[in-house]
């Protein structure tokens, strides 16, 4: 795996290729990402580049993690996350530019999921649910749970009403469409978890690593 | 809408669209491409909607084809169409003019025309 970004979902739109077809495409802002902190296998027993984004307040920051960025010599930062990579180039106190992504390179993008509070099981698991009139006074709910005394118990995993979103999502093998440098922005095709402005991470594809390799 | 978002989408309109409304006769020029040659393909009919906004807009063109009504939908901004050259100016009273697509017989493409005193039937 090579170093990634951490961006922030700026909202969807569309691209019109160089042959002319429409692709959605969702606009991360990935500008302004540095590095930290490179791990390497003889001190911390395994190889790794931290990489920080989003400006924050010197306030804002605890102690330590105010001494450990200004160790790296990194204005204060918000959100410091983990590439394993190996070290490379990278030193504490570079710029990671949106280019280290490539056009046409398939990237996976993690983020949290939009929250929907306490939802049933028509909802959250894509039930069928019940009939709404002719006498039913069962409209969303969940129907049987199981069998009788064998097994005389409710098999693990089985779909219930509960909490629904904010989870950890990730969506894999999206197509980088547009590296803008001067912007400090990606364009990746396809939707993406979570809601406008929330934080998410984009590292290569972990099934696809040499799409862009094969394509040249 | 954010900054960027605008930025990237307003690089991609059209510099000169030429100016046409629902009711008008246009013909869209379309590039085609088939397979290695690239040609220009000309669609004529008449505008009846438009929907949409910035650069999602797009236009519907209704022709009738053989006795057969064909609509096409086209996406404004993009780099496909060539032109659009407005034929005939129509005057219509309504944004959509989806009630043709019922309509047989010469009323089909009739829309009166932007100016002109058309006769009463």
């Amino acid at each position: 795996m090579s170093v990634g970004l951490i961006g922030k979902k700026l909202g969807m739109t569309r691209v019109y290729n160089e042959k002319g077809v429409v692709q959605p495409v969702t606009v991360l802002h990935v500008g302004g990402n540095i590095v930290t902190q490179v791990k390497s296998v003889e001190k911390e027993g395994y190889s790794s580049v931290q990489v920080a984004y989003g400006d924050q307040k010197e306030s804002r920051l605890s102690k330590s993690q105010q001494g450990h960025l200004k160790k790296a010599g990194v204005t204060p930062k918000s959100i410091l996350r983990e590439f394993r990579a190996e070290a490379g180039d990278w030193k504490a106190g570079v710029a990671v530019p949106p280019s280290v992504f490539v056009k046409g390179q398939k990237v996976d993008v993690m983020g949290e999921s939009k929250g929907r509070g306490f939802a049933g099981v028509v909802k959250k698991h894509g039930m069928a649910g019940q009939p709404e009139t002719h006498g039913s006074m069962m409209h969303r709910r969940n129907g049987s749970i199981g069998n009788r005394s064998t097994p005389g118990r409710i098999w693990k995993n089985k779909g219930m009403p509960g909490h629904m979103g904010t989870d950890r999502v990730t969506t894999q093998n999206l197509e980088v469409v547009q590296v803008r440098d001067e912007d400090g922005v990606i364009l990746v095709k396809g939707a993406i978890p979570g809601a406008t402005g929330s934080i998410v991470i984009v590292c290569e594809a972990i099934k696809k690593p040499k799409a862009v390799v094969a394509k040249k | 809408m954010n900054a960027l978002i605008e930025k990237i989408e307003s690089e991609q309109f059209k510099k000169e669209i030429a100016p046409f409304r629902v009711g008008d006769t246009v013909k869209v020029h379309t590039r085609v491409v088939e397979g290695e040659k690239e040609r220009v393909q000309i669609f004529e009919g008449l505008v009846i909607g438009r929907k949409g906004r910035g650069l999602n807009s797009q236009f519907t063109v209704r022709r009738i084809s053989y006795g057969q009504g064909v609509e096409r939908v086209f996406p404004l901004h993009s780099p496909r169409i060539e032109k659009i050259q407005v034929e005939k100016r129509g005057d219509v009273r309504r944004a959509k003019l989806y009630y043709l697509r019922g309509i047989k017989g010469r009323d089909a493409i009739n829309v009166k025309e932007l100016g002109k005193k058309t006769k009463k039937k």
